[in-house]
């Protein structure tokens, strides 16, 4: 399995460089990656999300999805591409060191 | 007596009802059936409407039809289901009592999920072809069609059948071409993916068929609102693409009731354990097909593959045995690509859409992945196996309920 230094700890991550195990994770790891995706400075609006999708996949076991960063996040979808342009839940959940959502299917 | 329900009498529902009652006991078991709806329709022949291939009458059957001697058909509304009192509430205000009950309520379009969708332009320059009033409103707006931009559109995920926003796409631009307008119309497609399917070895092929038959793909389009008034449709990120004419892949959602019910997630769908269909909340409900929030597609072949594994679970249940893990997301789709042409695929929770040949090895006829005429007529066939035997529960020979790795080209990779 393909290993990652960032922010000077060595992390296990899959070959996009999303995290395999969330107990590796940091704050620090998570603004190496944002400052990677170009999402600097991480403002407390980001983190709000990336605390939303940490404690739902903890205690659901996957991804949420938009739909559900909205209904029970609270986090208006608008508001979640003006934080992380282009693909909220995507970038969201490689910072916050979660696999990145399934397409479905 | 003890009383098995099972909700809803669509295409997961009634194999369910035919297994069943060949398999319980007539003098310890009563099964019911509950579904308020008349018509029972060949789902896969919506597609094939907009373009006069099939009529309604092709697609349409009475319900009763289908519904086993020794099962009792209660024609009546859902209101909810009552699980700690293990009864059903129908709208009719009668209750139906039960020791299991199966969920196969489904899934729907819901358009009024989306700002402006519903209003003016509501089958004028917008329409579905998931429901038989838009498949119809459809075909007669393309018989006037001279040109212009259209536009398809796949507003959010999990859908019924994902490959058919794809297949119609297809089809449209077959069917443009033979009318002599395919020169004067652009044809766009919108989808919240980032590739043109969900699974990637079929993106690969059906991406390089949009770019090879001049269909732009806009990809990670997540649809905020349309504009019908000046005809655009919208996305979160503020781009906006015009149409002429709209054919939209609206939010599917599960059943209502299951919202009254406490019984679904955000969009109606009930909770499911992927391997043994029992849900999650309660040990003897068990749920099937569209109904469920499964990780496996939406498709009527992915019901009678799990209907076999319901089957022998809730035989199980009753013994009192532990469950049968069976359920692998085996899903067969055939992908209709127009002019007489279509794919075939087959795939599971952990392995992709491969090439190969189907059901037999080497032999196939069908082959996987690939383009032929043989896949499309098995998609036309496949009406009358649906009416005639997928209903009845009848077994089809060489098809398994878990996916054969045998004569495929296996890569090693973990699917969605």
């Amino acid at each position: 399995m393909p290993t990652a230094d960032i922010a000077g700890v060595t992390v296990d991550v899959n070959e996009e460089g999303y995290l395999t195990d969330p107990s590796q994770w940091t704050k620090p790891v998570g603004e190496a990656i944002a400052a990677e995706l170009g999402i600097a400075p991480m403002t407390e609006g980001h983190w709000k999300l990336i605390d939303f999708l940490q404690k739902d996949y903890a205690a659901q076991g996957q991804m949420p999805t938009i739909r559900r960063v909205k209904n029970a996040g609270g986090i208006p979808i608008k508001e979640l591409y003006e934080l992380y342009p282009g693909g909220p839940l995507k970038k969201a959940s490689k910072i916050a060191g979660l696999p990145k959502p399934a397409s479905c299917v | 007596m003890k009383q098995l329900v099972i909700l809803g009498a669509g295409t997961a529902g009634t194999m369910m009802a035919n297994h069943l009652v060949r398999k319980l006991d007539k003098q310890e078991w009563a099964l019911t059936i509950v579904d308020e709806h008349k018509t029972h329709y060949y789902q896969p022949g919506f597609l094939f409407i907009p373009f006069g291939t099939y009529t309604e009458q092709d697609v349409c059957k009475p319900k009763t039809k289908f519904i086993p001697k020794g099962v009792t058909h209660v024609d009546a509304g859902i209101d909810q289901v009552k699980p700690d009192a293990n009864e059903v509430l129908l709208k009719n205000g009668n209750t139906l009592p039960y020791d299991i009950l199966i969920i196969a309520t489904g899934s729907k379009i819901v358009p009024d999920e989306t700002q402006g969708m519903l209003g003016d332009g509501w089958r004028r320059d917008i329409f579905d072809f998931y429901t038989i009033e838009g498949a119809t409103a459809l075909r007669d707006r393309l018989k006037e069609w001279k040109g212009g931009k259209l536009v398809i559109h796949l507003n959010e995920m999990p859908i019924k059948c994902p490959v058919a926003p794809l297949e119609f796409t297809l089809l449209a631009e077959a069917f443009l071409t033979q009318q002599g307008t395919r020169d004067a119309t652009e044809i766009h497609y919108l989808s919240p993916l980032s590739e043109a399917f969900t699974k990637h070895n079929c993106s690969v092929v059906l991406g390089g068929m949009l770019t090879d038959k001049k269909i732009t793909f806009v990809p990670d389009f997540q649809c905020e609102r349309i504009d019908a008034a000046n005809k655009k449709i919208v996305s979160y990120d503020e781009r906006e693409v015009e149409y002429d004419l709209l054919v939209t892949i609206p939010t599917n959602m599960g059943d209502d009731c299951m919202a009254r019910s406490g019984l679904g997630d955000d969009l109606n769908f009930v909770p499911t354990d992927k391997h043994t269909l029992q849900s999650k909340a309660h040990a003897n409900i068990f749920a099937i097909g569209d109904a469920t929030n499964l990780p496996s597609s939406k498709a009527g072949s992915v019901a009678h593959f799990q209907a076999d594994v319901l089957t022998e679970n809730i035989q199980r249940f009753i013994a009192g045995k532990p469950l049968e893990p069976g359920f692998d997301g085996h899903a067969n789709c055939f992908i209709e690509s127009g002019y007489n042409k279509a794919f075939l695929i087959d795939f599971n929770y952990d392995v992709e859409p491969v090439e190969g040949a189907f059901p037999l090895p080497v032999v196939g006829p069908f082959k996987l992945l690939k383009e032929t005429w043989i896949n499309h007529m098995g998609k036309l066939a496949f009406r009358w196996i649906y009416w005639n035997m997928l209903l009845k529960g009848i077994p089809m020979p060489g098809i398994t309920t878990k996916m054969s790795l045998v004569g495929k080209k296996i890569n090693k990779q973990k699917g969605a």
